[in-house]
């Protein structure tokens, strides 16, 4: 069991060095960092000057390494556009994007795991029929069109919702909250029902196809031959054994999450990481980007560590 | 030919399937309208002597204004909108199928190399794929647009719009096929059909293309439907996000951005028939995906 | 206790309705062993699912009337059946597995069966299971029922199986091919605890098996059946013994017996279109044979053998732990063996024993790592060293044991019959590749027009001929069959080793038997090695070892394998 641990221990850290490669080849050959940091008007020798101070003209793995190193200290060095510390332009945004993420996730897991369920224990039902088609309809709308729609229907037409922005937050510590005020939630709906809808079809989907698959395993097949009731046949064993192979892709659909979070965000003007980031592309700002990713990855590598540990909390094979 | 289609399941499951029959209809419709769209649509909405400030704005046909010449009615720009949407989905057609082959080439390979050669090759295939699970499509994509605005001189980056599109989707679909391709691998390398072939002293290559290739095919055609999907889809939305195909060579997904400075306004169709249209597209697509996984894995049935 | 009458399942399909089985009668009486045996196809285990009231969606009972006891089975609402299944009936399946739910203790699933059907409290369902184990034979049952399935070894899972079946005492329970799955030993304390357990409880059985031995040793009654329909039913000792109807009969003399060799197999089926094609297979006799120019008796002299000296497998364990290295797994301690030119070699032993490991050394799938072996005078390369165009590669073919998955399913017959003769570049002339190919079908017993099919349109017994015939296309000198027959049913098999047996005479190819099957290696080999844990037990000529067995472990082997009393069949 820890050498399960170790090993993805020991793969997270291979994800992480690889994604700061990634982040800082962006930053090292993309454009001329030196350029961009000073303006036209300073000369040729300041620039050069710069250039050496900065340890620009050190050895590639020596930059590459004193780059993973401040990152490490939490020093992710200043934006090209507004030249504030990225650090602190991206984790004034962290706390949007994740309440976002959480509650859209949530949404997707409460609706799409009872569905699951449900679908696959009826296959023929109309009900069943009818969650199937609208979940094709689900995954095939993209997102910013599901977006424009609930605006369309719930802001425009209805008015009852706000259609862009945070609402009102309250300050816990460094955190920006909407989850305190009725005007924050009220902000929230729109923006995670729209995030959550695609996540909410493939976790159904799933949850569906496993647990289809589990039904008619032997075991099932033998609890049912010995009269185990049916509630207990479904629920504690059918779903269980579900679950094993559902938690780890719903670990790897956190990143999912994440990266539809940039068109939501977009759609919804929410001021989230993502929208930072599509603005930091349109301006080519590559700290802000790489930072961005290692942020990114970083969330994606802790949540499957998380995803990793409950498995093991599920499954007595794994604990050895 | 009911014989014929009794011996076919997949074929006999087609034929009793109304819904899977309709998206097919519909998915084979809209291929033939964008592949013949110059042909077919009544003016070139990339030609701007073809149409008229005078016709904007026109509303489709069933509404008061509309007039027969704009079946589906105009843009603000005089532009038909049956024609901008048969040249918008030809666009996004030949992004999606071109992203999905190249996509396909590149993750089945890997896939089928990882599978056979195992040890170290697969362990480092796998890490690549996990370091691309961590980045998900839609941030791949953006980020190799955004590496390319970067990189491309202003002048070649209009023109290379659609490669550098392409390639962003491809990259970020590999991941899919590579498990997939590997995963059905391994199936097959424990079966003794492969280990017939080790043994003989046939070589790599003609093991994996000749016999593994066409064993696993069914899992791949799956996966081919579904990320066809999955590449319109995200060729939309790049698009949408301005980020993808500029305004005077639109795709869908950039009709959908264009027309969403209508949505308050009255003129509904600019914006709503683009989006019906694309996710007409798409529903037909995943029906048909959904239908032959159901054929191929009778289980789910 | 059971009566089944006139029952006949059917399953709509595309082609409209099709039946599995048809007018089944059986009768079970308390304490009874009711033996149902069939090959596949026989629709024995749709008999044991439509009593049990577990029929696999779409299938439905057509007509019939299951009884047990008073209870009319077919009359119950859903709710009243489910309620019926664990309480008077139960069943035990093949696998031990995938039969438990792999994420629940053994007392959680005991405890939970039994408070399903009886009203008492968790603490004496617990005691109740305890005491079950105990007497189904699991030691120190009060420690024990707090694992997970994954900690009890095969044969131990099977008896955790049997008491989940047993825990709520029914009156009829549903075996289907209860040690299928097993090796011997395991297989023959199965049998006395399902024996015992009908003669202690009063319990009935209906055993389903494809293995007449089984049915031989435990079976009180037993019914033989065939695509869906009774062909036979009485007392064992009557219906093996003396049996009446002529599948039976062809059945029984297709079984391989333990305690005699015979010549050859009188086979009851003629699968293959054997007598039809005769003349089309000389093409494939001539080209065998004339390799040298040379008559058929002389061809015996370019025999070759093969020795191994020392051979020693290892394979590094999983790592489970992060501070202790994993322990290498010896699959193959150091064995030597020799196959004398022009013979067969039987290699027998249980799953595990390293059999596989043999034929896949051999074979250069594995790299050993130390040993020597040698083809004849030379120097066989072992594993990775072996180039891809070494001539042992053609010298040596193989015969698998599974037939559904050695023929590519996406090639045509043609392609995969002609890939050896250019492949080796044995035959330049595509036509001739084809002609050769058609003949050799014709030589396997085989119609030479399935040379324009796919695989799937064969049954097993078929793909096994074809796969012969690939193997035979090589012009091997050498041939390992690792377990070729069991996956086939005891008539296929009976042909199959016919073959195997004539061409093996008539080409004098050299052959590497490998079977867990000791009645099987006693038919076809001349010499045998009893492997053990990668360990030889014992070596030496088969008939020596089947009538004056030396190692513990052969003994023990040939009491355990079941068999059928001498004056049957």
């Amino acid at each position: 069991m820890f050498y399960f641990i170790y090993k993805r221990l020991i793969q997270s850290v291979f994800v992480m060095l690889a994604v700061a490669f990634l982040a800082f080849s962006l930053f090292r050959f993309v454009g001329d960092p030196i350029t961009q940091m000073t303006g036209v008007e300073t000369s040729v020798v300041d620039q050069e000057r710069l250039r050496e101070e900065l340890g620009l003209n050190d050895p590639f793995i020596s930059q590459f390494g004193r780059f993973t190193v401040d990152m490490l200290q939490g020093d992710f060095g200043y934006s090209f556009r507004t030249r504030q510390p990225v650090a602190e332009m991206i984790a004034s945004r962290i706390p949007a994007t994740l309440e976002l993420g959480v509650v859209a996730l949530l949404i997707s897991l409460v609706v799409g795991i009872p569905a699951g369920v449900y679908t696959a224990l009826r296959p023929r039902g109309v009900i069943t029929q009818t969650i199937l088609i609208t979940t094709l309809i689900g995954i095939s709308i993209p997102t910013f069109v599901i977006g424009i729609m609930l605006i369309f229907l719930f802001g425009v037409q209805l008015g009852w919702l706000p259609t862009f922005g945070r609402g009102e937050t309250v300050n816990i510590g460094f955190w920006e909250s909407s989850f305190f005020s009725i005007d924050g939630w009220r902000a929230l709906i729109l923006p995670a029902v729209t995030l959550g809808v695609y996540q909410l079809t493939l976790t159904m989907r799933l949850v569906r196809a496993q647990m289809m698959d589990v039904m008619r395993s032997d075991y099932i097949r033998f609890a049912t031959a010995r009269g185990v009731p049916m509630r207990q046949l479904y629920f504690r064993h059918a779903l269980a054994n579900t679950m094993v192979p559902v938690i780890t892709i719903i670990g790897l659909q956190f990143g999912g999450v994440i990266a539809f979070s940039i068109v939501t965000e977009s759609v919804f003007q929410w001021p989230g990481m993502g929208l930072l980031f599509l603005e930091s592309i349109r301006f080519v700002d590559i700290p802000v980007m790489g930072v961005y990713l290692v942020v990114i990855a970083f969330f994606f590598v802790v949540v499957n560590l998380l995803v990793d540990l409950l498995y093991v909390a599920i499954d007595p094979r794994l604990r050895v | 030919m009911k014989e014929f289609i009794k011996r076919s399941e997949g074929l006999w499951l087609f034929t009793r399937s109304p819904a899977v029959m309709i998206a097919a209809v519909i998915a084979i419709l809209i291929f033939i309208g964008a592949a013949f769209a110059p042909w077919i649509a009544s003016v070139n909405p990339y030609d701007l002597g073809s149409f008229s400030l005078m016709d904007g704005l026109l509303p489709p046909i069933w509404q008061e204004g509309g007039i027969s010449q704009f079946m589906l009615g105009t843009d603000d720009q005089g532009r038909d909108m049956i024609s901008s949407i048969l040249y918008g989905a030809r666009l996004s057609l030949l992004i999606g199928l071109s992203a999905m082959a190249i996509a396909t080439v590149l993750g089945v390979g890997l896939g089928l190399a990882a599978g056979f050669y195992g040890g170290r090759f697969d362990a480092i295939i796998m890490r690549i794929a996990d370091i691309q699970l961590a980045l998900p499509a839609i941030l791949t994509a953006l980020l190799i647009d955004g590496i390319a605005r970067g990189i491309l001189p202003p002048e070649v980056q209009q023109d290379l719009r659609v490669v550098v599109l392409t390639l962003a989707i491809a990259l970020s679909l590999w991941v899919n096929f590579a498990r997939t391709a590997r995963a059905s691998t391994f199936v097959e390398m424990n079966k003794e059909y492969v280990q017939a072939a080790i043994i003989m002293g046939q070589g790599p290559i003609r093991i994996m293309f000749i016999h593994i290739l066409p064993n696993i095919l069914g899992p791949l055609l799956v996966i081919m439907t579904v990320d066809l999907a999955s590449a319109i889809l995200l060729e939309a939305t790049l698009s949408f996000l301005g980020i993808g195909l500029a305004a005077d060579s639109p795709s869908l997904g950039t009709l959908i951005r264009i027309g969403m400075q209508f949505m308050l306004s009255g003129e509904w169709w600019i914006l709503w028939i683009p989006t019906l249209f694309l996710v007409a597209l798409v529903v037909s697509i995943n029906t048909l995906g959904d239908f032959m996984r159901d054929v191929f894995n009778p289980g789910l049935r | 206790m059971l009566t089944v009458e006139n029952l006949t399942v059917r399953f709509p399909t595309r082609f409209g309705d099709t039946t599995a089985i048809e007018n089944i009668n059986i009768n079970v009486q308390a304490g009874e062993i009711h033996g149902l045996v069939g090959e596949s196809g026989a629709g024995k285990s749709t008999v044991g699912a439509a009593v049990i009231g577990l029929l696999q969606t779409p299938g439905y009972i057509a007509e019939g009337s299951i009884m047990l006891g008073d209870t009319d089975l077919r009359a119950l609402g859903v709710n009243q059946a489910h309620a019926l299944r664990g309480k008077r009936i139960s069943m035990i399946f093949q696998d031990p597995q995938t039969s438990l739910n792999p994420l629940m203790t053994v007392e959680d699933q005991l405890v939970e069966t039994i408070l399903a059907h009886e009203k008492m409290s968790a603490d004496e369902a617990r005691t109740r299971a305890i005491d079950l184990l105990e007497e189904i034979g699991i030691k120190n049952a009060a420690e024990r029922i707090k694992s997970w399935p994954h900690q009890f070894s095969g044969g131990m899972r099977q008896r955790v199986v049997i008491a989940l079946a047993l825990c709520t005492n029914p009156e009829l329970i549903i075996a289907d091919e209860p040690t299928t799955a097993l090796d011997v030993a395991v297989q023959s304390q199965v049998l006395d605890l399902i024996r015992s357990l009908a003669d202690k409880r009063k319990i009935g059985f209906i055993l389903i098996t494809h293995d007449i031995g089984v049915i031989a040793q435990i079976a009180d009654r037993v019914t033989v059946m065939r695509n869906g329909h009774v062909v036979e039913s009485g007392e064992t000792a009557q219906v093996l013994g003396r049996p009446k109807h002529a599948y039976t009969r062809a059945l029984m003399s297709a079984v391989p017996p333990m305690d005699h060799k015979i010549d050859r197999f009188s086979v009851p089926t003629t699968e293959g279109i054997e007598g039809t094609s005769v003349s089309t297979g000389d093409l494939a006799e001539q080209w065998l044979l004339e390799e040298k120019g040379l008559s058929e008796g002389e061809q015996k002299e370019l025999s070759i053998g093969l020795s191994i000296e020392a051979l020693d497998v290892r394979f590094s364990g999983t790592r489970k732990s992060l501070w202790r290295k994993p322990e290498d797994f010896i699959a193959l301690d150091k064995i030597s063996f020799n196959v004398k030119p022009g013979s067969i070699m039987g290699l027998v032993g249980e799953s595990g024993s390293g059999k596989s490991t043999v034929a896949k050394t051999i074979t250069g799938l594995i790299t050993p790592n130390s040993g020597t072996m040698m083809l004849g005078n030379e120097v066989l390369p072992a594993g990775k060293s072996r180039s891809r165009k070494h001539p042992s590669r053609r010298i040596i073919q193989m015969v698998f044991q599974d037939p559904y998955s050695s023929l590519n399913s996406r090639h045509k017959i043609g392609s995969i019959l002609t890939e050896p003769l250019w492949f080796y570049g044995l035959e330049k002339d595509p036509a001739k590749r084809q002609e050769l190919a058609a003949s050799m079908l014709a030589l396997v017993g085989m119609a030479p027009d399935a040379i324009d099919k796919y695989p799937h349109q064969f049954s097993g017994g078929q793909r096994q001929r074809i796969a012969v015939a690939r193997a035979l296309l090589a012009r091997p000198r050498f041939l390992i069959c690792d377990e070729p027959t069991s996956a086939l049913d005891v008539s296929i098999q009976a042909e199959i080793l016919n073959l195997l047996k004539d061409l093996q005479s008539k080409f004098g190819l050299t052959i590497l038997f490998i079977s867990h099957n000791l009645s099987v290696v006693r038919q076809m080999a001349d010499d045998m090695v009893v492997l053990r844990n990668g360990v030889i037990e014992e070596a030496g000529k088969t008939e020596d070892l089947f009538e004056r067995p030396q190692a513990e472990y052969t003994k023990k082997l040939l009491s355990l394998t079941p068999v059928m009393p001498k004056d049957w069949a």
